[in-house]
């Protein structure tokens, strides 16, 4: 397996400095330096039938320093450029909240998170890298448990090798695993599941070893950096993935975005695994395994409506599923499966969903 | 029946202004002192203007008993000196001591119209007091004669009570003293405003008020420029009613119409005379003393009628023009934006007039809000504002809107007309009435100062954006000077002084550079 985090650092550094040498140039011409990168504009977030997912559309932003209303977030943009080639150089990462403190001690400060975050999505798009590339991690971070050998590159830890099974609460898909190199496994594929709670009864049911898995807790929507870990499982190591959620609409989406990708990160295309697969809990799963479940909300109502006219929903089995929520109008979290005892999921529902998903 | 009798008697214009006398402003002690003040500085300022005598006036007031503790109204001595170009002994007596005499009837631009203003400050002087005026004057510089002067009331005549004359000193110049019951505690605010709106419009005169407590406040020259003197004109035919031109034919020795037309009135020829004559339907060759009341009257009809006279020329008025208002202006209000809008010479009923209209824009001396200063002839106009014609085109003719002017900016508008006849409503010279065509000058005139105005405030507006912008350029340009130099790898910093308006060297560049690092 090749180091694959190194390379992507080096990339990153290179990026910056070209971004770097652009705005340095004009200074030194006595010229306005400006910025310029695709819009993220509502109307310029499109959907791509090939890609299967959104993507930005041709308008783009000229962020110009002679623009007095563009010339303090320009500046915040070469700030945080400045920021984040100190923290790739010294291999450290900051998390959102720490950049937006950071900026204060610059000049530059940001007057709320949310504007600190938007010029780090700016700085994405501007490189074209997603922010754990340049080292920015959110907060909330998610598991993964498995037979993984992987190879620290954060300072203090390189060459320090670990296996992802020593320990049964799983590892924090964090700044360190992220840039970590993937050294060996015997795992097959990779289950991708909603909440905590199964991923513990996964672990403890062994189901890394039964179906020779990778289980990672997506905790919910699943943060980037495990979109992107899952990326790089299936991309680096060849792993199928199978997505294992509630039955519900906010599931059913949930597998959307770790398979399409989301509008939020529509200029960002390298977070999409196409090929993944939802297992379940389907509406017709619902229905056959005669899953204990509780009415449709208002609110879930309306989402199931809002999703059906969403591009990426069209066919397949998307449309059904939908359907099928519309119809009965009820929902199943995972936990039902208790009501067959506590090994049903594992034992039962999951080989014959799998069997399922496999063929589709 | 026999015994029903109506008593006739006749009085003296004397005595009718003294009986009157709110109509010439001196209803009380403290307007009266007020009155006495500027009537006589008025006709200081109009002697040395007339013979372009760059003006030089003093006025001291004070208790006659100068150690009396005595609370107001008490007597004053008010003292007023200038350096004009004198009064013929000759005419000393009936210049002070007569009402309606005077030098000022003529159709020319001056303070004083109507031969009565200094002498009924002297009157009422003599009424309160019972004391003589005294009137020191040279006008050959040779010979200076001191005057004692009290007025025969009933006969409207002069007493002399003294005529000395001593040998001169070379100069030229009146001083003009006399007492009267005044109440200076409520005058001061007044006769100081005066002094300072005077300055306004005539700053090319050296004022100088003494207080009754002794306290000197100067008013200093700013400027040598003066305006031309006005030259006396014919009466226009617009401005003639049927017994002013009775006096003309009989002032005039000409004995045909169309001679008489030409010669008496102001711009009339004989090409416009023989015109107007044939509209009228008259013969061009009548002996105009032949002419009966029934004719005059219509010939005067006809006159008002008739629109090819020529509109009067101002050769016969004297603007303060825009140099000398805009000085004034910023010698008194020092005003961080003046403006001035001259209007060409118009005419009410045959009276040319011109208006004249200043601005003059935040500073010190103003305070928020608007305030008007009226002048007419030069003379400020302190009392009745609301009811006079500049406050009603202000307050009710200018949609203020237009101009963008924030509200209560310290905003000061000069209105001054200058006239052979100022339309008074009163003798006592205090505010002006709503002739259509002096309202439409002001208009005029105040919505061009306000137009300046406006331009100023958005050219400044639009430089302090740039200012604005200057600032923001040098806040963060520095900034992303340095991360870029960072980010590039680069040896020294990118030399962008130019963006920020200016070069600076290298080591300028380094310096602030190093600031950042
Ligand atoms: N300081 C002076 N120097 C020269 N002449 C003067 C002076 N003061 C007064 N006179 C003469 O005395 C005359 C009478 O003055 P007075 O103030 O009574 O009337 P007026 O100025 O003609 O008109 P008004 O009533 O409008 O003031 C003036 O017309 C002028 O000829
Ligand atoms: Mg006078």
């Amino acid at each position: 397996m090749k180091s694959t985090a190194s390379l992507r650092r080096r990339e990153v550094k290179q990026l910056l400095r070209q971004m770097g040498q652009r705005v340095y140039t004009d200074l030194d011409n006595a010229v306005f330096p400006e910025l310029v990168f695709p819009s993220r504009s509502v109307r310029n977030i499109v959907y791509d039938e090939g890609l299967k997912q959104y993507i930005l559309g041709s308008s783009s932003i000229r962020r110009s320093s002679q623009n007095i209303k563009h010339i303090r977030p320009f500046s915040q943009l070469v700030w945080l450029a400045y920021f984040v080639n100190k923290l790739v150089a010294e291999g450290k990462t900051s998390t959102l909240r720490d950049v937006f403190y950071s900026s204060q001690a610059y000049n530059v400060e940001f007057v709320d998170q949310d504007e600190s975050d938007e010029i780090i999505t700016d700085l994405e798009e501007v490189l074209s890298k997603a922010r754990e590339d340049f080292s920015v991690y959110p907060e909330e971070r998610s598991a993964i448990f498995g037979d993984l050998t992987i190879e620290y590159t954060v300072p203090g830890y390189e060459g320090k090798k670990l296996n992802l099974s020593s320990h049964p609460d799983g590892y924090l898909i964090g700044p360190s695993l992220s840039t970590a190199e993937f050294v060996d496994t015997s795992a097959e594929m990779v289950l991708a599941v909603e909440k905590g709670g199964i991923f513990t009864r996964f672990v403890e049911e062994k189901v890394h070893k039964k179906f020779k898995a990778l289980v990672i807790d997506t905790a919910g929507q699943p943060p980037r950096s495990t979109r992107y870990m899952l990326k790089r499982l299936h991309q680096e190591l060849g792993l199928p993935v199978y997505i294992v959620t509630d039955g519900d609409v906010y599931g059913e989406h949930i597998a959307m975005v770790i398979i399409s990708g989301s509008a939020n990160a529509a200029h960002l295309r390298e977070l999409t695994v196409s090929s993944a697969k939802w297992v379940g809990v389907w509406a017709s799963d619902v229905v056959k395994y005669k899953l204990p479940s509780n009415p449709m909300t208002e609110a879930d109502i309306k989402r199931a409506q809002e999703l059906k006219k969403d591009p990426r929903y069209t066919g397949g089995i998307w449309q059904r599923e939908l359907d099928l929520f519309l119809k009965i109008r009820r929902k199943s979290e995972l936990e039902a499966f208790s009501k067959y005892g506590l090994t049903h999921i594992t034992d039962k529902y999951l080989p014959e969903k799998l069997r399922e998903a496999k063929g589709m | 029946m026999a015994n029903r009798q109506v008593a006739f008697a006749e009085i003296s214009p004397s005595e009718f202004f003294y009986r009157n006398r709110d109509l010439a402003g001196f209803s009380n002690p403290a307007r009266a002192l007020y009155s006495a003040v500027r009537e006589l500085v008025e006709n200081s300022l109009d002697a040395c203007e007339l013979f372009k005598i760059l003006p030089e006036v003093t006025v001291t007031v004070s208790g006659l008993d100068r150690d009396s503790e005595e609370p107001d109204p008490k007597p004053y001595v008010v003292t007023v000196r200038d350096n004009g170009p004198g009064i013929d002994p000759r005419y000393v007596p009936n210049a002070f001591g007569r009402v309606f005499f005077g030098s000022k009837f003529l159709l020319r631009q001056s303070r004083g119209m109507f031969g009565m203003g200094g002498t009924m400050a002297i009157l009422y002087g003599q009424i309160t007091t019972t004391k003589p005026v005294t009137v020191v004057t040279s006008f050959d510089g040779n010979t200076t004669y001191t005057f004692d002067l009290m007025i025969d009331i009933q006969a409207n005549r002069p007493i002399v009570l003294r005529r000395e004359s001593q040998h001169g000193d070379g100069s030229t110049g009146t001083s003009v003293k006399l007492t009267l019951e005044g109440d200076y505690f409520r005058a001061a605010q007044k006769i100081q405003d005066y002094f300072k709106q005077c300055a306004m419009v005539t700053p090319y005169a050296k004022l100088t008020h003494v207080d009754p407590q002794g306290r000197k406040f100067p008013f200093e020259r700013g400027t040598s420029a003066m305006p031309n003197p006005p030259e006396e004109t014919l009466p226009h035919p617009y401005g003639i009613d049927v017994e002013a031109f009775r006096r003309l034919v009989k002032q005039s020795t000409q004995t045909s119409l169309v001679k008489f037309m030409s010669s008496s009135f102001h711009r009339v020829g004989p090409k416009i005379a023989s015109q107007f004559l044939q509209f009228a339907g008259s013969d061009p060759n009548k002996n105009p003393g032949e002419l009966t009341s029934e004719e005059t009257v219509r010939l005067v009809e006809a006159i008002h009628r008739f629109d090819g006279f020529l509109q009067p020329d101002a050769s016969c008025l004297s603007p303060l023009g825009s140099e000398i208002l805009d000085a004034g202006i910023r010698k008194e209000l020092q005003p961080e934006f003046a403006a001035t809008s001259i209007r060409p010479p118009s005419a009410y009923s045959g009276y040319p007039f011109i208006v004249e209209v200043g601005l003059a824009y935040g500073g010190r001396v103003l305070s928020p809000g608007v305030k008007l200063f009226r002048f007419a002839n030069r003379i400020p106009l302190l009392y009745d504002e609301a009811s006079d014609v500049s406050w009603r085109v202000i307050s009710e003719e200018i949609d203020w809107k237009r101009y963008r002017i924030p509200p209560e900016a310290p905003l000061g508008i000069i209105t001054h007309v200058c006239s052979t006849k100022i339309p008074y409503k009163t003798v006592g010279k205090e505010y002006l009435a709503d002739r259509p065509e002096l309202e439409r000058e002001l208009k005029n005139a105040v919505r061009d100062v306000l137009r300046q105005l406006s331009g100023y405030l958005k050219k400044k507006g639009s430089m302090e954006m740039v200012k604005r912008k200057l600032n923001i350029y040098g806040k963060y340009l520095p900034l992303i000077a340095r991360f870029s130099t960072n980010l590039a790898k680069a040896k020294r910093p990118p030399r962008y002084g130019k963006l920020l308006g200016k070069r600076d060297s290298p080591r300028e560049e380094q310096r602030r550079i190093e600031e950042y690092s």
